[in-house]
């Protein structure tokens, strides 16, 4: 297997280009696991560590997303988005909180959850529900693709890079409400998912940003839960008079949530469970959203 | 001989302080361990060494049509290509029945069963050399539900009808009757006011123990090989691998290497032969390591368990009688499912006073994954079942569960199911009234939420939804020691002389130091015995006679007891040598701080000046009092050596709407009749309550088919820190005096009554009935099994 060790990102991508089935790796804390459980030989690995940038963030305005936005790169670890970006990407910030153990926190990273596109990576709930003006920043030698984060995801561990293509940051618009992240598994730390829902309240353009992790083929977004509530909020004005939401469009939220999974039964859980849970999910955390949002109203008031 | 680089644990480990028993010295490899440096047996090194991989079956059930193994002969790398046909001495092995062949012959009888093995210059070689091994199967049907395996003649047999002698018929490995008083009959029944009955499963944990099998097997010059192994039991282990080379046992040398975990699951053997075989055929050292994978298809596990149990009780709490009916699954080969078998029927009254009882327990052979020993064996089993029978019997009778217990709790001088009475302390009730009396945990503040410490966690599924708090209690019996008329005896040699002045004194057996703190344990007993400071614990090996098993929490009492023996003679000697040289005629001596002292008249000599360049050097066994096998019909005898008991009362919060659980704490008490060291005491009861707790909510094999869905631990999950609860620790020290120091086993008697603990916990919560370990989400939310 031949180890290719890129000093500069332009470096990086000529020999993504040269290698198109070279095999990134970040954090390595997929990429190893597949290796040593003898599930994957590549023939080349293009180690990405030594290129500085990938581990820093930036904040910023960009063309095709409204405020500010967060250029993450790809390869800075979950332990500094909780700690360095928690007001900023609080979905993210949870959600990498809940990845593995201490250890796994301090080298995976959003750009290997990404390049494994994994149905139960715990980014891409958070990531889906930020917003569909998330983009995810691929390069490749012949330029920059933005690839908005509702198109990334293509098929089970699918996601939409060219072969020469490398994910270089995702560009993710600071919060303008509360989120909140959840997930089930079946001990206390330290788990796949059984299942995961992300929710962003949107108080700007009055929509309501959600993301299911787990429960299908790929990680999704329940449209119509989204529809649905973002509908109640407006028509009942509750966005401005910070009202109560109610327990009929509560449970109807968590409904449509549950509607929008396709699960399967495997050993980490039923089909009959994820579905369960992910309505019970969706209740809680649009409660906590909701509940926060309504105190930041009065707070401002 | 070249070096093998094995130094930290193989070479001798001298430490000296003052802490005899009693105390609670460190351990000798614990800073080793903690810092990384401990040469675990898969650290292991040999000039010129070999690797060996072995070639498993994906089927469960098959015939094997050929083995094609030309192409990867041709390897460049590979020096040995074997399959049963290169085998030089006997095909089979087993612990107590020699059924399962070294490498598969003409039929795979379960997922995972070793076809063929390669050694080669590189693990990588042989992997691309395996690939290469071309097998033609005919998939057969599997025999793996209960009804499949009772009906050989619809579903077939997994071995041949009595094939092996004496014990197996069908597809039933062993069974044991039991019945006392009169019996359940209608008479019986009709003395009890109320009739409880239940249907109890319990799933396949596995020891999940962190360091892989793995061995190096180095040609010897004399024809025979010496072995370094991680194993619970050298000599049992030697018994069986040297017929397979076609060698004598003496020829077959075992040391032990650094053991990471076994709790049961090396007992049998894993790469033992193979390893053996490959360095026997290409004459160079030879190690194998198990990948993760590979482990959970390389030891056997628990058995999983069905239970049937019906209890009959007057209207004041009185057990009336019992009917049960125990099937446990032994998979593909035998294992130690008698000795399982035997543990299920004797123990699973649990520690009540039944009057009339009917048990049938049962082991069957399948095409599942080989079961055998884990941790409290066919007592665990039970006890997940007896008591859920007792807390629902208290629920029927409007009493407190913890009082139905007290009253029917056996007690010293009662008599158990098995005609066996009790003749040593029995503190079922006391146990009980301990754990009841501890403070309970504080109630969980919702306006201060540190989600750690709520069901879920981190995974920030609760705010404080939906929790719901729940109390529970269990207690069970255990066996100590080999039973059913096994002499299981242990063997040390201690051997005392002065090194640069000061008296040292060795302790050699072929102890299999897993984890338990046996090495602490064996120096304290030579400072208490021989008062000295210093003591050399040398490797354990075949060069000294057996020390049995590492298991049924046995060794402190049996090889801990051969110490004590070995000791004891050597201050004999010792003396001897004193009243020759100096003609004393004290009957009052002892060694105490590294002199002869006499009660009466003070410190005569001190050790160093009396011994000068003698080294006294001796060997003593150690035998338990007999015990006698089980009547075949009644289950009647006198068949275990001591018993052991254990208290629970388990907390817990559980998030009723999600299904999730969190154990807020998990109290014990528990007898040891005397703790030789009591942090190591605490230790294991702690390690056994916590993996008790892992087959509650979590721990589980799952099979489908025969084929074993999670050989992970992605996804066969044991307990972090953060599912492992505070747990204050009782101990009480009532002296057994059948015992040496009075001790009892301490291992194995907490990981009983922790799983029932925790689900009768959830059911106070839930209100559910949970007869199935371990609880999941779907269970406690309807949404599947
Ligand atoms: C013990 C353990 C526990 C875990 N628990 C969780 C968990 O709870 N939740 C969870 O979501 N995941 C979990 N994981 C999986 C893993 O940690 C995450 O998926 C993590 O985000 C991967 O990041 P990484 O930087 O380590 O990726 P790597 O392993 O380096 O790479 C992962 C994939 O992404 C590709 N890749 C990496 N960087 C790039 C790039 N810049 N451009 C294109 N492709 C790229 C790689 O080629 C590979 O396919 C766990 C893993 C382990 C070992």
């Amino acid at each position: 297997m031949e180890f290719l060790r890129p000093a500069t990102w332009d470096e990086a991508l000529a020999a993504k280009a040269e290698h198109p089935s070279a095999l990134p790796i970040s954090g390595g804390t997929d990429v190893m696991v597949e290796l040593n459980f003898d599930r994957h030989r590549p023939s080349a690995l293009l180690d990405l560590n030594r290129i500085s940038e990938l581990t820093a963030w930036e904040s910023g305005r960009y063309e095709g997303q409204e405020g500010e936005v967060i250029r993450l790169g790809a390869a800075v670890p979950y332990t500094r988005i909780t700690r360095e970006l928690s007001a900023e990407l609080p979905g993210l910030a949870l959600a990498g909180n809940t990845v593995g153990s201490p250890q796994i926190r301090n080298r995976g990273s959003v750009g290997g959850n990404l390049g494994g596109a994994s149905p139960a990576g715990d980014a891409h709930p958070a990531l889906l529900a930020a917003g569909r003006d998330v983009l995810v920043e691929a390069e490749s030698v012949r330029g920059t693709r933005l690839i908005p984060i509702d198109e990334f995801y293509v098929g089970v561990k699918r996601n939409s890079l060219e072969p020469d293509e490398l994910i270089r940051a995702v560009r993710i618009p600071v919060a303008d409400g509360p989120q909140q992240f959840s997930k089930i598994g079946t001990r206390n730390a330290m788990v796949i998912a059984v299942c995961a829902f992300g929710i962003a309240l949107h108080p700007k353009n009055g929509t309501v940003g959600t993301g299911i992790g787990s429960a299908a083929p790929t990680p999704r977004r329940a449209v119509e839960a989204e529809e649905f509530i973002a509908g109640e909020l407006a028509e009942r004005g509750l966005w401005q008079s910070g009202g109560l939401i109610g327990p009929a469009a509560i449970q109807r939220f968590g409904e449509l949530v549950a509607a929008a999974a396709s699960p399967i039964d495997d050993v980490r859980g039923t089909a009959a469970y994820r579905r369960h849970a992910l309505a019970v999910m969706a209740r809680r955390t649009l409660t906590w959203t909701w509940n926060e949002y309504t105190q930041s109203l009065r707070s401002a008031a | 001989m070249s070096t093998i680089r094995t130094e930290k644990n193989l070479q001798n480990i001298t430490t000296a302080h003052p802490d005899g028993i009693g105390g609670s010295p460190l351990r000798p490899d614990g800073i080793l361990k903690v810092r990384g440096e401990f040469a675990y047996s898969s650290d292991m090194w040999h000039e010129n060494m070999l690797w060996g991989m072995a070639l498993r079956s994906p089927h469960a059930h098959a015939r094997i049509l050929s083995v094609d193994i030309s192409e990867a002969v041709k390897h460049p790398g590979v020096e040995a290509v074997m399959t049963h046909e290169d085998i030089p001495g006997a095909k089979y092995y087993g612990l107590e029945i020699k059924d399962q062949p070294a490498l598969a012959m003409g039929k795979i009888r379960y997922h995972g069963e070793a076809i063929a093995i390669v050694a080669a210059d590189h693990p990588e070689t042989a992997r691309r050399a395996l690939a290469k091994i071309k097998v033609e199967y005919e998939i057969l049907p599997t025999i793996t539900t209960e009804e499949q395996c009772l009906d050989p003649e619809t579903y077939g047999y997994v071995h041949e009808p009595d094939e092996y002698k004496g014990h197996a018929s069908g597809n039933v490995v062993h069974s044991q009757k039991l019945i006392s008083g009169l019996g359940v009959t209608d008479e019986v029944r009709a003395l009890a006011d109320v009739v409880i009955k239940g249907d109890y499963v319990v799933g396949m944990q596995d020891q999940a123990f962190l360091g892989p099998e793995s061995g190096l097997a180095v040609p010897a010059e004399d024809g025979g090989v010496d072995l370094y192994i991680a194993t619970q039991w050298l000599h049992v282990d030697r018994e069986q691998i040297a017929p397979v080379l076609g060698l004598p046992e003496n020829k077959v040398r075992l040391t032990l290497a650094g053991v990471g975990g076994a709790f049961g699951g090396r007992e049998d053997l894993s790469m033992q032969i193979h390893a053996c075989l490959l360095a026997q055929r290409t004459g160079k050292p030879v190690k194998i390591v198990y990948s993760r994978e590979e482990s959970f298809f390389g030891h056997v596990h628990r058995h999983p368990a069905k239970l049937t149990y019906e209890h009959g009780a007057t209207r004041d709490g009185k057990l009336v009688y019992c009917d049960a009916r125990i099937v446990l699954d032994g998979g593909a080969y035998a294992s130690a499912s008698p000795a399982v078998v035997g543990n299920a029927a004797s123990l699973g009254m649990g520690p009540y006073e039944v009057p009339n009882v009917n048990m049938l327990a049962v082991a069957l052979y399948s095409n599942n994954p080989s079961c055998g020993a884990m941790r409290g064996f066919g007592a665990v089993q039970a006890c997940f079942a007896y008591e859920a029978q007792m807390d629902k019997l208290a629920a029927e009778l409007g009493m407190d569960p913890v009082e139905l217990r007290q009253i029917n709790a056996v007690e010293q001088g009662s008599i158990m199911p098995t005609g066996q009475e009790i003749d040593a302390p029995a503190p079922v009730a006391d146990l009980l009234r301990r754990v009841k009396a501890l403070p309970l945990p504080q109630e969980l503040d919702t306006t201060h939420l540190d989600v750690r410490d709520i069901p879920g966690a981190l995974s920030n599924t609760s705010h404080g939804e939906g929790i719901v708090r729940g109390v529970g209690y269990a207690v069970g019996i255990k066996n100590v020691g080999f039973s059913e008329g096994f002499d299981d005896y242990s063997t040390a040699r201690v051997r005392l002389e002065v090194i640069g002045g000061e008296p040292v004194a060795m302790v050699h057996t072929a102890m299999a130091e897993v984890g338990q703190g046996g090495v602490t344990v064996h120096g304290q007993i030579a400072r208490t015995e021989l008062g000295v400071e210093q003591v050399t614990i040398h490797p354990a090996n075949t060069e000294v006679g057996s020390a049995g098993s590492t298991s049924a929490s046995r060794q402190t009492y049996m090889t801990g007891g051969a110490v004590k023996l070995a000791c004891e003679a050597v201050r004999n000697e010792l003396v001897a040598l004193g009243r020759k040289r100096y003609g004393w005629d004290y009957n009052d001596l002892s060694l105490v701080g590294g002199k002869v002292v006499s009660a009466s008249a003070g410190v005569l000599v001190p050790i160093a000046d009396l011994l000068g360049d003698t080294a006294i050097d001796l060997t003593r066994e150690h035998h338990h009092r007999p015990t006698v096998p089980f009547d075949k019909e009644t289950g009647q005898g006198f068949g275990h050596v001591q018993y052991t008991f254990c208290a629970h009362r388990a907390v817990v919060d559980v998030d009723v709407e999600l299904g999730l659980v969190k154990v807020v704490e998990l109290a014990a008490a528990q007898d040891v009749g005397k703790a030789l060291n009591p942090l190591s005491v605490v230790g294991q009861i702690q390690g056994g309550s916590t993996q008790g707790l892992g087959l509650a909510v979590m721990e589980e094999i799952v099979v489908k088919d025969g084929k074993v869905r999670n050989p992970s631990f992605t996804d066969y999950l044991i307990p972090t820190i953060l599912d492992t609860p505070p747990m204050p620790v009782e101990v009480l020290e009532l002296a057994d005096e059948h015992a040496p120091y009075g001790l009892r086993g301490v291992g194995e008697a907490p990981t009983l009554s922790s799983t029932p603990a925790v689900v009768a916990a959830i059911r106070a919560a839930t209100g559910l009935a949970l007869n199935r370990v371990p609880v999941r989400p779907e269970h406690l939310t309807g949404t599947g099994e």
